[in-house]
């Protein structure tokens, strides 16, 4: 087996313990840090079911940014949902036999994959044209942009310039979650989409990508308006 | 009105502006005396260690508040608020759009608190702190009127007023702290409400109320001072007993409980219902001034309190109180603890208590500024929105003629007066006026279009705001009046024949 099949294996299993352990870290950290007072962004709902309602608008349809700004929320939207269908598509690669809702919605993947290319075009677009938003952009808000749009670009031209071995590919995949390493093929386009895929998991947990559990402790969106009916101590208050 | 800046055009089509840097990096508030800090258990002045000290606040901070940890990490810079905050419409400063403000703390977090700013602070806009930050902190902190208008529109639920009460909790520890807002919390702390208005002077500006009344009424409507008998404990803005158009709210209030007959009383203990440590962040302060209520409500055994027109005073009693000062099983379970003045009226109206000659008002056409705490950080009621339903359901139980601003500047996405959170004083003028901007020009189209006359409000620091700031865009500083002016204007005294 060449080397470049041990060195891949050893980053993918780096990046996944990093993703996994770094997350869980934040997550535990948010959880465990105390809210000790009411503070919904009013009108908020008044009961937990409610706030289920208002966390699957926010997380789904995003609607607080629907409020803000509609170009935002077109080209974010978008890249946010296809990117869920994209993620689907790649399951194939890591379960055997495929399970069935992912082969229906595979086909749909390709069309995701310039669906997200778009959205994230017209993100990045914003951070030099609008002036405001340009303002706020550091380095690694752009570079964050060019990351993804890099991973999709490849994905995309594997799919319809230079074909890997995608049998083998999935092969690879299978192998490792059995720690049971067969060769990765060596396609300069397939090394460099995994390889910025691994840099992708690897900053998750030190980046803005933690807006992603971030959300769901957000204390303005999580809370029950119910300070007068119930109370509130402080101790626990999701 | 003159002024030594240039005061915002009102334009036909309201626009955002485009970036101009630093045009509000002059603004800064008096820095707090000696005594101002040491009253509220702050150092004196800048301390020596000051960098570590304020770091290790931070760190207190983000472990006390899952809020601010939550906020500092989840923004992704996408810019949904950046056209949303009041003072960046009003000043072009980019540093005024609610994530740049977040963003001087978060540069600063970055740096000191987390991976990628320890070791690539270029990469993601880590900075050191350094005196000209704290500075950059001092100026902008004292921008934002914790209005939490950004809140509603960020995908993360980002509060920026969460961040603002950190940083100037931060400012405060190291011996920066601001001097409208702790000498003010040392007033209430020494004398029990914001004017510092002792006893006896209260007693008798309430006297003078009566006679008020009497002569415009020929009726005895009393408003009680410490009155043991009372089931009803009002408390309210201390500028509701002195300050125009605030004191006719109170009389407003008065002549409510007069007529449902309802027995209630001030206290001269707890003569401030505004708590201005939310402002400034500090628990122990916002705790301390809270309790003079709870003590007051137990020594009088009162069976209800209510809450006069005052924004920020009723967030806190809404959302902060059970906190704080909780629980309230010695008051009547039948009513919420607290309730609001207008929940009050509402509820006789809706009783059929109250009778109302709508006429009396009809020299008014009346429009509605929601006010941002109000709005946004608290209910009436028992449905969400109710904030927005029961205030204006007492202005048209009053009024003939009453007309709603363009929707995105009302209820939820209201703009706040340009004076809240701490900014009413005449040191920050300037982005006073230029705050209100937004707000002004909301009013300015219902003037063309539907010549309104009056903008009515429930917040005793609105009132002010707007009576300095309007002449500034030459509209009379008498066209903001209390809810409960309308109300008592309107109420149909004594008994039916």
């Amino acid at each position: 087996m060449s080397i470049v099949t041990y060195l891949y294996a050893g980053a993918f299993y780096f990046a996944t313990l990093i993703l996994v352990l770094g997350v869980t870290r934040k997550i535990v950290i948010y959880a465990r840090t105390p809210a000790p007072y009411k503070i919904p962004t009013t009108p908020a709902p008044t009961t937990k079911l409610g706030v289920v309602g208002r966390m699957f608008r926010e997380t789904v349809l995003f609607e607080s940014l629907f409020k803000a700004s509609k170009w935002t929320w077109i080209f974010g939207w978008i890249f946010h949902f296809a990117l869920l269908i994209v993620v689907i598509r790649h399951l194939r690669y890591f379960t055997e036999p495929v399970w069935v809702w992912v082969t229906i919605l595979s086909p749909y993947g390709v069309y995701a994959g310039w669906a997200m290319l778009f959205g994230l075009s017209g993100l990045w677009g914003r951070r030099f044209f609008v002036d405001r938003v340009r303002y706020i952009s550091a380095p690694s808000d752009h570079l964050m942009l060019i990351l993804l749009l890099a991973i999709v670009s490849t994905g995309l031209m594997m799919k319809y310039v230079w074909h890997t071995d995608i049998v083998a590919v999935k092969a690879f995949f299978l192998g490792l979650m059995r720690f049971d390493l067969t060769p990765l093929p060596s396609d300069p386009l397939l090394l460099i989409h995994l390889g910025l895929v691994v840099v992708l998991m690897t900053i998750f947990p030190v980046s803005k990508l933690l807006h992603a559990p971030g959300v769901f402790f957000s204390p303005t969106r999580n809370q029950v308006d119910n300070s007068r009916e119930f109370g509130h101590q402080g101790i626990q208050s999701s | 009105m003159k002024a030594e800046f240039t005061i915002p055009v009102v334009t036909n089509i309201p626009t955002i502006p485009s970036v101009v840097d630093g045009t509000m990096a002059h603004s800064r508030p008096f820095v707090a005396k000696s005594d101002h800090q040491s009253a509220l258990g702050f150092p004196e002045e800048l301390v020596e260690d000051w960098h570590d000290r304020a770091l290790e606040k931070m760190k207190e901070l983000l472990g006390k508040y899952r809020s601010l940890q939550v906020f500092m990490d989840s923004c992704v810079k996408c810019g949904a608020c950046t056209d949303k905050c009041h003072y960046f419409l009003g000043t072009s400063d980019p540093k005024n759009m609610p994530v740049a403000r977040q963003d001087l703390m978060r540069k600063v977090y970055r740096r000191y608190f987390t991976f990628a700013g320890k070791y690539f602070p270029w990469l993601v806009g880590a900075i050191d702190l350094t005196r000209e930050v704290l500075e950059d902190w001092y100026s902008y902190y004292h921008q934002c009127s914790e209005c939490r208008r950004c809140s509603v529109y960020c995908p993360y639920g980002i509060d920026t007023a969460e961040i603002t009460m950190a940083g100037r909790e931060i400012l405060a520890s190291v011996g920066i702290g601001q001097k409208y807002s702790n000498e003010i919390i040392g007033k209430v702390f020494k004398i029990g409400n914001n004017l510092g208005l002792p006893e006896p002077a209260m007693a008798d500006t309430l006297l003078d109320l009566e006679e008020e009344i009497k002569e415009d009424t020929d009726i005895d409507v009393r408003l009680p001072l410490d009155d043991a008998d009372a089931e009803v404990l009002l408390v309210t803005p201390s500028a509701d007993f002195f300050a125009e158009p605030h004191v006719d709210g109170l009389i407003g209030y008065a002549k409510v409980f007069h007529q449902a007959g309802i027995p209630w009383t001030l206290s001269s203990h707890a003569s401030e219902a505004a708590n201005f440590g939310l402002f400034i962040g500090n628990d122990e302060s916002m705790q301390k001034v809270a309790m003079r209520i709870r003590e007051a409500a137990l020594e009088l055994g009162v069976k209800r309190i209510i809450v006069g027109e005052c924004g920020h005073a009723w967030r806190v009693a809404y959302s902060y109180w059970n906190t704080l000062i909780g629980p309230f099983d010695f008051l009547d379970p039948n009513y919420p603890a607290p309730q609001h003045i207008c929940e009050a009226t509402y509820d006789l109206i809706e009783a059929g208590a109250l009778k109302f000659d709508k006429e009396q008002n009809d020299d008014k056409v009346v429009t509605f500024h929601d006010s941002c705490n109000v709005s946004r950080g608290s209910r009436m009621g028992n449905v969400p929105g109710g904030q927005f339903i029961i205030p204006r359901a007492l202005i048209k139980a009053s009024c003939n003629h009453f007309i709603d601003m363009r929707e995105d500047s009302i209820r939820e996405g209201t703009y706040c007066c340009g004076g809240g959170g701490g900014l009413l004083t005449d040191d920050l003028t300037e982005l006073r006026v230029k705050g209100a901007l937004p707000r002004v020009q909301a009013l300015h189209e219902v003037i063309e279009q539907y010549q309104v006359t009056h903008m009515a409000a429930i917040c005793a620091i609105c009132k002010s705001q707007f009576t300095k700031v309007l002449p500034f865009y030459s509209l009379g500083m008498d066209m903001i009046i209390s809810v409960h002016q309308l109300v008592g204007d309107a109420l149909v005294m004594g008994r039916e024949q």
